[in-house]
């Protein structure tokens, strides 16, 4: 018998478990389902490390969060949404507090608050430095007493089921067992995070797919601002860990091969001997990778077998601060670069980190599709517009998780039973799958696509992009999606075939990454993270415009535009450091 | 180090057969290479079919804990230039059914963990409008090391009473118990002792300490268990304590 739910949530990360304990509590007679295609507290929530924005200090206001927003965004945010979002993010952050979240505390045991890249005021609530690790369990854990929650535990979701305009359910494979089964319900909130693996160089982990997005754009979906990708200036070489924001926000210097902190010359102030607000090494993460691939220009980097490299200076924090508040940091320079931060120089160059864009929701986190909604990464509301600031990621995950999850309850309220028609849809899915599996004569294999895609993105639709490579990326990423049909799967067994699902993350990342590029392309200025070299200018007359990307019906990407909502900030200059 | 190494990799694929059997993979040995990575140049490169668990690749989402030449490690963690020339054994983590080839059933472990209650308990919750309830740093560290655990398994699989007694409920899932129980925000003490002392295993953890020593993230399960014991005695002495105080 198909298994059917009220509501369905495609990812169990932060956005999911926040969203499915909304919805639990705002109503104990929906069943909710989380299928998630790893156990949830393996979540990629889970390596956020630096902290979540919320805007509590007695000096500090949700005005100047939402200003600091909007600006570090290049004024494509939605205002509208913006100040919803810093509205509720303290409570939200609170919220957690009760659930037992260990935010790290003044001495008379207030929540304490860290500065961040971009903030003008300290308002980033952390957990030493590994606020997502435990944001994340606090959540799982704090689910797994609502007993109308079921898990689908290493479920992978394959595609959204739609009849009469509206979402009715899921179908996803159980991969224990090969089962390929449909899970209907009355509303779906994909929730199912990022796709920085379309990049070969990314602080992302191996699930990071774009999954969602690609759900969402198969089923006719508008993706929004896929053009806008975060690279996050301090990355380690080779593996990409992520080294956080809060390592500069303590007070660690960018500096280059000689010595130099060249953020000075890079328009984001003066050098000062502690961390000033929204300056130099406080400044926006675009505009400190940007600085960086100035430097490797000039010749100031440091060359090494994985690319150019500045480094980041801790050395004078001192080890009692490293050890109390960046223990993560210290862990995985010792473990992954074989240094100790607290006597010697961390490697860092620019990676990919973080998606701007994502699947079109409205401020409640429905999409355009009924039934059908979305938070988190996945998402794209948008309060990040093109550029994020560092630890607004982990609150719009909660604010928004929360707000999708009680309009996908309302929602699902209302709705009549599941349609006839989705069976025959999840008998062509099963067959599909089944036929990928018994699939002969296929010879490209997958790590080659994979590899191609991400050389690919990375040349075209890098920190700096131009009309002449991204239009390379495009007839690329339209070779690989033909050759993908010729893809190799050796695996013919139904048991945790985890072949099958690599050939399936593929084909959603093939889709993404076009969404990406053909975005990119059609963009003709540089905003925030998206840089044009041909169009170096921020062109507000033409594009003060979020972009609508749709999967025509031959498979390309087709894009148009939508104003951006303003109330209270009219676009500006973005300063820093003057 | 040798520019090539031999990875003795586990594989069984119940469809295939019921026998685990050993494939050996010469694969490049690169010094920055962890296991993990090393396990990806066979899935890309040489086989296919290989089946693992892996995901965040830098020891936070506990996913590819795997034996290592007979001990328990996150094998993003481990590197093969540790593994001296080779052949490195690579198995599923001991102690739970295995799946396919690395990939071990943990379904058992997600039941127990429910059962300990793992959420803040409390009779009244004051509004949010009243803000955090305050918790000191010192009471913060009360509980800090028991909140690091990763749920990776390591633990359950060195872990020789689990071993032998299925029903122990485990390492991993009483740290967590005693996460919440010395926070300082909690109130759900005496419910999660209720749950604990009902599983006897307990009394059987002779304090040998392999979890402890094998966490990769410092947590000392083994301390949360004989702190609990020393609880559980002292609230049930008479009727639970005495009878089994002379194992």
């Amino acid at each position: 018998m198909t298994p059917t739910h009220d509501v369905v949530l495609v990812g169990g990360g932060g956005a999911g478990l926040r969203a499915a304990i909304a919805i639990a509590e705002s109503n104990p007679r929906l069943s909710i389902a989380v299928v998630s295609k790893v156990y949830p507290m393996r979540s990629h929530t889970v390596s956020a490390e630096g902290g979540s924005a919320g805007a509590i200090a007695p000096d500090d206001s949700i005005d100047e969060h939402a200003y600091d927003t909007v600006s570090g965004g290049d004024w494509l945010s939605d205002q509208n949404a913006v100040e919803a979002f810093v509205k509720e993010g303290p409570e939200e952050l609170l919220r957690l507090e009760r659930w037992g979240c260990p935010w790290s505390r003044e001495p008379d045991g207030r929540i304490a608050v860290r500065p961040f890249g971009g903030m003008k005021k300290k308002r980033t609530w952390f957990a030493a430095d590994k606020t997502g690790f435990h944001m994340l369990h606090t959540l799982f854990q704090t689910s797994l007493k609502y007993t109308s929650v079921v898990r689908y535990d290493e479920w992978f979701v394959t595609k959204l089921l739609v009849d009469e305009g509206r979402v009715q359910g899921v179908v996803a494979l159980e991969m224990a067992t090969g089962k390929v089964e449909a899970i209907t319900a009355r509303a779906v909130i994909v929730c199912t995070g990022g796709c920085g693996k379309v990049f070969p160089f990314t602080t992302n982990a191996n699930i990071k797919n774009g999954d969602g997005m690609a759900l969402a754009y198969r089923a006719g979906v508008p993706l929004k601002d896929m053009e806008f990708v975060q690279y996050h200036p301090t990355g380690l070489p080779f593996t990409g860990i992520l080294i956080t924001e809060a390592a500069r926000a303590e007070g660690g210097l960018l500096i280059n091969k000689d010595g130099y902190r060249y953020l000075q010359d890079y328009d984001l102030g003066k050098p000062e001997p502690t961390p000033v607000l929204r300056t130099m090494e406080l400044g926006p993460r675009d505009r400190l990778s940007q600085a960086f691939m100035k430097e490797v220009a000039k010749g100031r980097t440091v060359d090494t077998p994985y690319g150019p490299v500045v480094y980041l200076d801790l050395r004078h924090l001192g080890e009692k601060l490293i050890i109390t508040k960046l223990p993560l940091v210290r862990e995985l320079c010792l473990e992954y670069e074989n240094l100790d931060p607290i006597t010697e120089l961390i490697p860092v160059r620019p990676v990919v980190h973080y998606m701007m864009g994502g699947i079109h929701t409205d401020i409640n986190g429905a999409t355009p599709l009924a039934g059908l909604y979305a938070a988190g990464e996945v998402a794209c509301v948008s309060i990040n517009g093109a550029n994020r600031l560092g630890s607004n990621s982990l609150t719009e995950l909660l604010v928004f998780g929360a707000r999708a999850g009680l309009a996908a309850a309302e929602h699902a309220s209302t709705q009549k039973d599941v349609g006839p028609a989705v069976a025959a849809q999840a008998k062509d899915e099963q067959r599909r799958l089944q036929d990928l599996l018994g699939k002969t004569g296929g010879r490209e294999r997958i790590a080659v696509l994979r590899e191609e895609m991400q050389k690919t993105m990375e040349e075209s639709a890098g920190i700096y992009r131009a009309a002449d490579s991204l239009s390379r990326g495009v007839a690329k990423l339209r070779e690989l999606q033909e050759r993908y049909r010729n893809v190799l799967i050796e695996d013919r067994s139904e048991t945790f075939n985890t072949e099958r699902t690599a050939a399936l993350e593929l084909s959603f990342m093939l889709d993404v990454a076009e969404s990406m590029v053909n975005s990119a392309l059609r963009r003709e200025e540089s905003r925030g993270a998206h840089q044009r070299t041909d169009f170096p200018a921020r062109d507000d007359r033409r594009f003060l415009a979020h972009s609508l990307t749709r999967r025509g019906s031959d498979g390309s990407a087709q894009v148009d535009y939508l104003p951006v909502t303003i109330t209270r900030w009219p676009p500006a200059e973005r300063v820093y450091g003057r | 180090m040798a520019d090539r190494i031999t990875l003795q990799v586990a594989r069984y694929r119940p469809d295939a057969g019921p026998e685990q059997t050993f494939q050996e993979y010469e694969i490049p040995c690169r010094k920055e290479w962890s296991v993990l990575d090393g396990l990806n140049y066979i899935k890309d490169h040489v086989d296919g079919t290989l089946a693992y668990r892996w995901s965040c690749r830098m020891g936070i989402c506990g996913s590819c804990g795997m034996n290592v030449n007979g001990e328990p490690k996150l094998t993003c963690g481990t590197f093969l230039s540790h593994c001296g020339s080779g052949p490195v054994r690579i198995e599923p983590l001991r102690n739970f059914p295995i799946i396919r080839d690395l990939i071990v059933d943990i379904s058992d472990f997600m039941r127990k963990l429910v059962s300990v209650k793992p959420w803040v308990i409390r009779a009244i919750e004051k509004p949010l409008s009243e803000g955090e309830y305050r918790q000191t740093p010192q009471q913060h560290d009360e509980y800090k090391q028991f909140s690091m655990c990763i749920n990776c398994m390591i633990c359950y699989s060195a872990c020789p009473v689990y071993a032998l007694d299925p029903h122990f409920i485990g390492p991993a899932a009483i740290a967590l118990a005693q996460r919440y129980n010395l926070d300082s925000r909690d109130e759900g003490n005496a419910e999660r002792m209720d749950v604990l002392s009902q599983h006897e295993g307990i009394w059987d953890c002779t304090f040998v300490g392999e979890c402890t020593k094998v966490c990769p993230k410092n947590v000392d399960p083994a301390g949360a268990i004989q702190r609990y014991k020393l609880s559980a005695a002292l609230d049930t002495m008479t009727s639970f304590f005495m009878p089994r105080g002379g194992r």
